[in-house]
């Protein structure tokens, strides 16, 4: 009768902390994806599994997770005291927030930058320009890597660093201030619903189509 | 000093965890059952079927909290909006709506929302928490108008299946003999289509189910709800298909109407399609506009047609009516107000 996800066992390959409490997952698979998909993840086969978005590129052998972990979360608490070797139960990667070849922006807030990241990562980035906000610069997870990817075309919003190197200022912000936003190329976002929901209130106001506008919001 | 834990909003069976843990006879759960539910009783002192060292132990650890509404406001046709404050110093809403011999009352199951559909003015608090089962409970047992109630929707702010624990846990007291004693048949839960919590709800509950469709093509309704692109209608729609629901639960699908967005005929062809083999009732919705947003509503005229269309092609639809317009009954606007007035931490 169920089509809850359906989980199949695999095994940590690496886990690595790359910022206070966030973490960089990953195991080796068997699946075909797009970047922007997400994968149903917990520690048993038959919980309650949370969805996360993939960061990995899409030909790439390990696939990662970027996560937060949660004081109070039933399972982020458990998913980073794993250690190579360690079982995980994951479900096909699904979902359509899919990021088209087409030139776009990508908007994200905090961890909301992995399947941004798995965009870049797949050759996907260089004609978008990515917008990232944080508290602290140390939360522009994977800024290296994007760098590289895609030199100039990289905004990092930082809201609460005095000294911060990039833009002081929260992402919304940063969007208030933009006078030439193209009306007739697609925004994706990604990050919590307020962020969300705060970002297509201020893109709509600037005169892009909602139509045009591709959320993802974590739940 | 340690809080006294409030026993409002346990099930008997998480009832009976506690009267064991203090030594008490399990029986006694099925009293203070009674007691907080049935009889609406708000202190152990007249709890007058316990002993007096049962009722001290208890008074020991245990308060029974209920809150009262903060503020109300009252539209002319007779729907009342509550405002009630919640553990965590925000606020969330329930809506009475009489209507001649009914009397229903929507409730909220979360603080704010996850899902940031373009539509919705409770989306633009973002998430600031789930409610308890007891937060749930509260909005219909400290209603001035508790007795009047014939119908509990959940449909309030909040995703219900994203606080599906807490939901269940609720329906479950509204419904036990020694709770409200009230049939599932009085109430509905809607859903945007969370699909591994919703086969939970169809598991283990009775009720009747409403699915918020608003548009049956997959890349429309991923424009205005982000929700579709994790568990699409499509697939949604598969699972209710899967289920033999009998002749007393009921499945409606909401469809609130977008002017030129999902009220054309091509929409009512996609959604007899979509539809197809599903015992149901469609439930055609004015759109209440809210700040900032791009949509229009559709105005009564299409609404009508739009209805005949579907009824012509042999389906089941009805109209809701619009109510409480002036004091703005749809769900999250008190709040959004009350709670926009704080300045807000986020991570961006």
């Amino acid at each position: 009768m169920s089509t809850k996800h359906q989980l199949y066992k695999f095994k940590v390959e690496t886990i690595r902390s790359i910022s206070h409490g966030v973490y960089i997952l990953s195991f080796k698979h068997n699946f075909q994806f797009s970047a922007g998909q997400i994968i149903a993840v917990d520690l048993i086969p038959d919980g309650k599994p949370r969805l996360y978005s993939i960061a990995s590129a899409e030909k790439e052998a390990l696939m990662e997770i970027l996560f937060d972990e949660k004081k109070d979360g039933k399972l982020t608490p458990f998913l980073s005291k794993l250690v190579p070797g360690d079982d995980i139960n994951v479900s096909e990667p699904f979902g359509t927030f899919k990021i088209s070849a087409e030139s776009g922006y990508c908007i994200a807030a905090g961890t909301g930058i992995a399947p941004f990241v798995s965009m870049a990562r797949s050759g996907l980035g260089n004609n978008k320009v990515l917008i990232h906000g944080a508290k602290m610069d140390e939360s522009f997870y994977f800024s290296d890597l994007l760098e590289e990817i895609m030199p100039g075309n990289l905004v990092r919003c930082c809201s609460q660093q005095e000294d911060t190197k990039y833009y002081k200022g929260r992402l919304t912000q940063w969007l208030i201030n933009q006078n030439d936003l193209p009306s007739t190329q697609h925004y994706y976002l990604c990050g919590s619903a307020e962020m969300v929901v705060q970002v297509r209130d201020i893109l709509i106001n600037k005169g892009i189509p909602f139509q045009n506008i591709i959320s993802e919001t974590y739940f | 000093m340690q809080t006294k834990r409030n026993l409002f909003g346990l099930t008997v069976l998480q009832l009976k965890e506690v009267v064991l843990s203090i030594g008490l006879p399990a029986y006694t759960a099925i009293q203070l059952e009674e007691w907080l539910y049935k009889k609406r009783v708000s202190d152990f002192v007249s709890m007058t079927n316990l002993s007096k060292q049962a009722r001290e132990k208890l008074e020991m650890d245990y308060i029974i909290q209920l809150t009262e509404p903060s503020k109300v406001q009252v539209s002319i046709d007779g729907t009342k909006k509550y405002l009630y404050p919640t553990q965590i110093g925000k606020f969330i809403e329930a809506a009475y709506i009489p209507d001649k011999e009914r009397a229903t009352l929507c409730v909220s199951t979360q603080i704010g929302c996850k899902m940031g559909c373009l539509f919705c003015m409770t989306g633009k608090q973002g998430f600031q928490g789930n409610l308890t089962a007891g937060e749930i409970l509260n909005q219909i047992q400290s209603l001035p108008e508790f007795d009047k109630l014939t119908n509990i929707v959940y449909m309030g702010m909040g995703e219900p299946m994203d606080n599906i624990e807490a939901v269940l846990q609720s329906i479950e007291i509204i419904t036990s003999d020694k709770g409200y004693g009230w049939s599932p048949k009085r109430i509905t839960v809607s859903t945007i289509g969370i699909i591994p919590a919703m086969i939970t709800f169809l598991e283990k509950s009775q009720a009747h189910l409403a699915i918020s469709l608003h548009s049956p093509f997959d890349e429309e309704r991923q424009e205005i709800m982000p929700i579709q692109s994790v568990y699409p209608i499509s697939e949604v729609i598969a699972e209710i298909k899967k289920w033999d629901l009998g002749r007393q639960r009921r499945i409606s699908f909401e469809y609130i109407m977008f002017k030129d967005v999902n009220d054309t005929p091509r929409h009512v062809n996609e959604l007899v399609r979509l539809l197809n083999g599903i015992k149901c009732r469609i439930n055609l919705i004015r759109f209440h506009p809210i700040p900032d947003t791009p949509l229009e509503g559709t105005n009564y005229d299409g609404i009508v047609d739009f209805q005949q269309r579907l009824r012509a092609k042999g389906l089941t639809v009805t109209i809701r009516a619009s109510r409480g317009e002036d004091i703005f009954a749809a769900c999250g606007m008190l709040s959004t107000k009350e709670l926009l007035n704080k300045q807000q931490e986020t991570d961006f």
